[in-house]
């Protein structure tokens, strides 16, 4: 082995790379820009309009209650609740946006319930999937359920029973689960996968340059009649593609960090003002395990070196870039399987599965950042995944010394 | 020197079968010398030159070049050749400089050395205007001289030119010639593949006419003239395939076919 030759040829290789404007692309501005614009800006703008639709003050129509003034007067006072007139086209009116939701008061609503009647139905109509309709709805729910409690109380005092005389019992529920394994249970699906879905990304791009690209600019040639050995020369551009990848995870864990942080700072500040709790569902912490995040980057060297080398064979049997493209675009799918199938519930890590490329180091890493170590799983996985690496590139190196893959006319 | 004997590749295609491209091909060329493969498009020149260059490996014979044997000792064969093809491009996000520095430490060449090869090859093409520049900028001539350099940073014994004039103009194609006399002159060994007759009348020591990948008649120019009694290459070289095909007035048609 001559490191001088593939030092030689990495270096070239990546003046190359660095000077190509669609590598740039790939390597930094889709992990630093695109990535973090796409997830967290998608993110953004549904919680702002979502928060805009619970900040209105949603137009509401009631239809009937001509005879109940008590229910008519206390929907007057709600402050979040404003009564528009009533008119027969509400439905379409809440079709068209132009009202967020009716109610529809059966007839003799106060005399009913003041004589203990039979619970009369107060019908709600709504427009569902819509945002600002659902938080007409949540407000329409509030009231009413403060109405009832309200009836509910002035009944049993005047009945002299206890407030919570119809309620006979109390549940309430604590989470036990640390807070990183709540937030493993929810990121860690997500993180593994994006981080497999980049690792091959990253490397596509710089494998179909150094390979068909290079037999299309005729480029090629020129270097295998110079002295490099084939290995030498493999290995020089394999290095190269490789760096392509880790540089990709590498530049997107960064920008995803700390647009996280930039977020999570902003919804803090948000809240302050609005004088709220940030707090997830159930009111509990979401974070991720540190050393489960630095353990899932180990795992993703390995990968990476599988992805390259496997990507580097395919991209040299295409005669051009575009054939190489063909090529290659299918496989995306077979990376996102096994990834996406690990980011469901149910499926958890076994044996079997741990001798499932890629499958394996998504479902370990989903339990290394809820912070689990299994470490006879863990060695396992990356063992194997070294092994497949190692025979990806060993096919690599004997493809690129096949006249009928290099000349293929 | 070079010295090929029954130097042979056979192609397996799953369509067309067997295809020998190149078929018991002999021939030796000295060192001051340049040995020109005159021959159709398929006839078989570019197999036998990539397998002198290392890129192909034969299925049978030998070659010897400069000493190594092309099967055996494919690397120190390149460290002894320098080839120039239609087909062998330049780097084009590198500059001029760079492409020679990337080959100079390919041919394990020390930075020092290199950098005074660079400067005299600069000087000699006069390329010291655009050494600094990035190659897809260049005009063809310009890439041209920077190929040229490319072929000679390791000085290499032996020169290896398969259709170096191929899409070239009247100026650029002359520059080549020039060069390729100048590998003469500095006691190359030449080899050179080419279908245009008046380069072979105005280059070649020796000229191997080759057609369906067999080498069909070998000699000096004068030699051939001699041989077939008549003064005209393009003459000589319809006779000599049109006869291999069995057929000499179908010889120029038989040619467009080409044989690969």
């Amino acid at each position: 082995m001559n490191w001088r030759q593939i030092s030689t040829v990495y270096c070239k290789e990546l003046i190359d790379t660095l000077r190509d404007r669609r590598s740039l692309i790939s390597m930094f501005v889709v992990p630093i820009v695109v990535i973090p614009v796409l997830m967290f800006g998608a993110a953004a703008v549904s919680y702002k309009s979502v928060r805009k639709a619970y900040e209105e003050i949603p137009t509401v129509m009631l239809i009937g209650g001509a005879d109940s003034p008590r229910l008519r007067a206390a929907f007057a006072a709600d402050k979040r609740i404003k009564l528009v007139p009533f008119a027969d086209d509400y439905a379409a009116r809440i079709e068209n946006k132009q009202l967020r939701a009716a109610v529809e008061v059966p007839d003799d609503f106060d005399a009913t319930v003041a004589r203990l009647g039979k619970a009369p139905v107060v019908m709600i109509y709504n427009y569902a999937g819509d945002v600002h309709s659902g938080a007409a709805v949540s407000e329409l729910t509030r009231f009413f359920s403060a109405y009832g409690d309200k009836m509910v109380r002035s009944r049993l005092a005047a009945k002299n029973l206890p407030a919570d005389f119809h309620r006979p019992f109390t549940v309430k529920r604590q989470n036990v689960a640390p807070p990183e394994k709540v937030g493993g249970a929810q990121l860690g699906g997500l993180i593994p996968y994006l981080l497999i879905l980049l690792c091959f990304t990253g490397a596509m791009y710089s494998a179909l340059d150094l390979t068909a690209g290079e037999k299309e600019r005729g480029t090629m040639e020129t270097i295998l009649c110079s002295p490099v050995g084939r290995t030498e020369l493999v290995l020089g551009k394999f290095l190269l593609v490789l760096t392509a990848s880790l540089v990709t995870v590498v530049c997107t864990l960064a920008s995803l960090s700390l647009t996280a942080l930039g977020a999570v700072r902003l919804l803090a500040g948000d809240a302050a003002v609005q004088g709220a709790k940030v707090v997830g569902e159930g009111g509990l912490e979401i974070s991720v395990s540190l050393p489960g995040l630095f353990g899932v980057c180990v795992l993703v060297v390995p990968l990476a070196v599988l992805f390259s080398a496997v990507l580097f064979s395919v991209a040299l049997c295409a005669k051009n870039y575009k054939e190489a493209q063909s090529y290659v675009s299918p496989l995306i799918f077979v990376i996102i399987l096994p990834a996406a199938l690990a980011m469901l519930p149910g499926v958890e890590l076994n044996a079997k599965y741990a001798l499932v490329p890629l499958l394996n180091v998504a479902l370990v890493s989903k339990e290394m950042v809820s912070g689990n170590f299994p470490i006879g799983m863990i060695a396992l996985i990356f063992g194997s995944t070294c092994v497949y690496a190692a025979a990806a590139l060993a096919i690599a190196v004997r493809m690129f010394k096949k006249e009928s893959v290099i000349f293929r006319a | 020197m070079i010295a090929v004997q029954n130097l042979t590749k056979v192609f397996r295609d799953k369509k067309r079968g067997e295809i020998r491209a190149v078929d018991d091909v002999s021939f030796s060329v000295g060192s001051g010398r340049i040995y020109g493969l005159l021959g159709a498009n398929g006839a078989g020149k570019t197999t036998t030159l990539r397998m002198l260059a290392t890129l192909l490996k034969p299925t049978g014979g030998t070659a010897i070049v400069n000493g190594f044997d092309v099967t055996r000792e494919p690397e120190k064969v390149r460290a002894n050749v320098g080839f120039m093809a239609a087909s062998t491009a330049l780097y084009g996000r590198l500059t001029a400089r760079e492409t020679l520095v990337y080959f100079g430490r390919l041919n394990g060449l020390a930075d020092a050395e290199i950098g005074a090869r660079i400067g005299r090859l600069s000087g000699e093409l006069d390329m010291d205007e655009f050494l600094d520049r990035r190659v897809d900028k260049f005009s063809t001539g310009m890439k041209q001289k920077v190929s040229i350099a490319r072929t000679l940073i390791h000085d290499p014994a032996v020169m290896i030119f398969d259709e170096p004039t191929i899409g070239l103009d009247v100026m650029a194609a002359r520059t080549i010639v020039q060069f390729i006399r100048g590998c003469r002159e500095r006691g190359k060994t030449v080899v050179y593949s080419t279908h245009v007759m008046s380069e072979v009348e105005k280059l070649c020591d020796c000229v191997g006419i080759v057609h369906g990948g067999k080498l069909l008649a070998e000699g000096s120019v004068p030699e051939l003239r001699a041989r077939h009694g008549e003064q005209d290459m393009e003459e000589i070289f319809v006779r000599v395939v049109g006869g291999a095909d069995g057929n000499p007035a179908s010889g120029d048609l038989r040619l467009k076919e080409g044989a690969q």
